[in-house]
């Protein structure tokens, strides 16, 4: 065990080695590029025994990583915005053929505008491909969540891939202690990768990903939703196993001063961190808040959020990202699909805020928190944070 | 499920079958069979996804994927990694797409792995127009020739795949044809023990996209060898030697208008499409 001062990217890259991956393929995008640096300079100095795949573009990482892997590997890549976007249709093989890859995702605004900075909205835009998502507070919960989530897609009840979703630049490049487990102790924590079910190998021939008529195709996508149901017991699982062994807690929703509440936000990534102060901050002003960190948004946790918020009368969830024509966010279209019920009626507001690098500052939280408090309606979704003039920016005429 | 009850003498089943008269079918199981069992192919959706087989049935006895149309390189590449970081250093990986995944959307993919060197085979069967959808035009359509979406004759060049893999300065690079099994046989072969990265590019007739009788796709290869409408050549390391030399050749003409894609083609036509081919033919020539 060894404390390093590491940003984001560093933690993912220390995990990513940790896990012993013997193919990269990975294709530089900011804010990610110095995962991609990191990786190599760990295949250059030997410290990783892995072969660096110099790939020419995002799409071709992911199929690179698929193919290595289906050798019986584990293989590595990472990205960002456009690039996840780019790799769209080679995601839905390696989550279709459910080869276990795990891809942490620097989270970044998708264009257009062009923006380097950090939103949800690469990572949501692939919500239904079939692939784990687990969006984190800091740099320590990046390595952590990056090992365990080698072992909860690797898990034989598994077998689906994983995105690690880390804020750009909030996570990625701000440095922090981050506590770096050692080797040996990860290896007693992460069983060595087997391959499950497909794997390419001339002595016991297969052919994977073949045309597949309509009478076995519902069946197919029934397993991998099979899978995420089964994720749900086994995440806990890995991480009470993690806990164990490296005493350091993680939740699939974390709850916080919720039991007393009259009004909770929810939110995902390292803007949990200022949710928290500013419920700290709000308490101590006497105002009843409290606020719920959604670690794992795929598989969604329901059962957990109807725990969590069953007596909370006023909920506010904070998506930082937008589902443009729907009438809210993806995380609160989720959030209230999950709460529904007969009788009760429970208010859930919808907010967004933090867009295109847009930093959440504890005043935007406490707007958010006083907007709940304030016992009025709140119809349509609140952009939390947008300028009073935004339509008139750039001489727009409407 | 469909039950075999005599075993195949190749690696593709037998009553599998693409089009009739199809060159490709040809193609694929000489490839195989000049590679042997130690391959894994990479296919993408394509006429050649007939050998990754359907549902529970499969077509080939050695390991494959269906890639995505845009990477079969891709994957070849990082399959050659996995094997090569467990050491399995004697294990082929073999890309085989057609025409529209290698010389349009997976040029990419396939420059990449060219350029750092993975050590695949790529070979592609090269029906000249996306065949599997239906007779669309491609990079690799011959100009004049119809397809639904050049219905009235495809107006620009095709691309030189074989100059563009050529420029990545690789170890081993040919053209051959289904019209010639034994030359195709003996690149493949030249392509295995080349150490990689190898590509092939295979002139492959295909009767209802280029509109000729079923019976004819050998002898339509061959007359497009004949006379120089595709040149039979190999490059090692750089070095180029035509493998079957054309001194002799017939006019185009003979060529082209037995098939119906070309249409009526005017004089004037055949002669700018002639002195095109003698160009060709004349500038591969000058770099023997």
């Amino acid at each position: 065990m060894m404390r390093k001062m590491l940003d984001g990217n560093g933690a993912v890259a220390e995990a990513m080695r940790l896990a012993k991956i013997q193919v990269v393929s990975a294709y530089p995008i900011t804010p990610q590029s110095p995962i991609s640096e990191r990786l190599a300079d760990f295949v250059a100095d030997g410290s990783l025994n892995a072969k660096y795949i110099r790939v020419e573009s995002e799409h071709t990482a992911m199929a690179c990583a698929i193919g290595a892997q289906l050798t019986g590997v584990r293989a590595g890549t990472a990205t960002s915005s456009v690039g996840l976007a780019l790799m769209h249709e080679v995601i839905g093989v390696a989550a279709g053929c459910r080869v276990p890859i795990v891809m942490p995702i620097v989270n970044r605004a998708l264009v257009s505008p062009w923006s380097l900075w950090c939103d949800h909205q690469d990572a949501m835009a692939v919500r239904d491909s079939g692939w784990l998502q687990f969006y984190v507070e800091n740099a320590q919960e990046v390595l952590d969540m990056t090992l365990m989530a080698y072992h909860i897609a690797e898990d034989q009840r598994v077998q689906l891939p994983a995105m690690v979703c880390l804020d750009g630049f909030f996570l990625s490049h701000m440095t922090d202690v981050v506590i770096v487990p050692d080797q040996e102790t990860v290896d007693c924590f992460l069983p060595p990768f087997k391959t499950h079910n497909l794997y390419l190998d001339p002595n016991d021939p297969m052919f994977i990903n073949d045309l597949t008529p309509p009478d076995d195709f519902t069946e197919m996508r029934f397993q991998q939703q099979d899978a995420f149901d089964k994720a749900l017991k086994v995440i806990p699982e890995i991480m009470d196993k993690f806990t164990v062994m490296f005493g350091r807690e993680h939740f699939m929703v974390e709850p916080y001063c919720c039991e007393d509440a009259e009004a909770v936000l929810i939110t995902m990534g390292s803007m949990s961190g200022t949710a928290k102060h500013t419920v700290d901050q709000l308490r101590k002003e006497g105002k009843k808040v409290g606020m719920i960190k959604i670690l794992s948004f795929r598989p969604f946790p329901v059962d957990l959020l109807r725990q969590y918020l069953a007596k909370v009368p006023r909920i506010g969830v904070l998506d930082r990202s937008a589902s443009l024509g729907a009438e809210s966010g993806p995380l609160s279209i989720e959030v209230r699909a999950a709460l529904i019920r007969e009788k009760d009626q429970q208010d859930i507001f919808s907010f967004i805020g933090g867009l295109g690098g847009r930093d959440v500052p504890p005043e935007t939280m406490e707007k958010a928190f006083n907007l709940l408090l304030a016992d009025k309606p709140l119809r349509n979704t609140v952009w939390v944070d947008v300028k009073e003039n935004a339509l008139n920016i750039r001489e727009v005429i409407v | 499920m469909l039950q075999m009850n005599t075993t195949a003498k190749g690696l593709v089943a037998h009553g599998i079958s693409t089009c009739i008269g199809c060159g490709l079918e040809l193609a694929a199981r000489v490839i195989l069979d000049v590679l042997g069992k130690n391959t894994v192919i990479v296919i993408p959706p394509g006429c050649a996804a007939l050998f990754s087989g359907y549902g529970k049935e499969t077509v080939t006895a050695i390991p494959g994927i269906q890639s995505n149309l845009g990477n079969v390189a891709a994957y070849a590449a990082g399959i050659r990694a996995g094997f090569e970081v467990q050491g399995r250093h004697d294990i082929n990986v073999l890309g085989f797409a057609g025409d529209g995944a290698t010389v349009d959307i997976g040029i990419q993919a396939l420059s990449g792995a060219l350029e750092r060197g993975d050590k695949i085979i790529y070979i592609c069967y090269d029906n000249e127009a996306y065949m599997n959808t239906g007779i669309q035009g491609s990079g690799s359509t011959p100009p004049h020739a119809w397809t639904t979406t050049t219905p009235a004759g495809k107006t620009a060049r095709r691309k030189n795949m074989v100059e563009i893999v050529k420029a990545h300065s690789i170890p081993y690079v040919a053209t051959a044809s289904v019209g010639y099994v034994d030359d195709l046989r003996k690149k493949v072969e030249n392509a295995k023990v080349s150490g990689g990265p190898a590509y092939i590019h295979v002139h492959s007739p295909c009767p209802p996209g280029w509109g000729f009788e079923t019976d004819k796709t050998i002898q339509l290869a061959r007359l497009a060898v004949q006379t120089r409408s595709w040149i039979l050549c190999e490059i090692v390391d750089g070095v180029t030697k035509l493998t079957h030399p054309v001194p002799k050749p017939k006019g185009v003409e003979e060529y082209l208008q037995t098939q119906k894609r070309f249409g009526e083609l005017s004089p004037e036509e055949l002669t700018a499409i002639q002195e095109e081919v003698d160009k060709e033919y004349n500038k591969l020539l000058k770099h023997l």
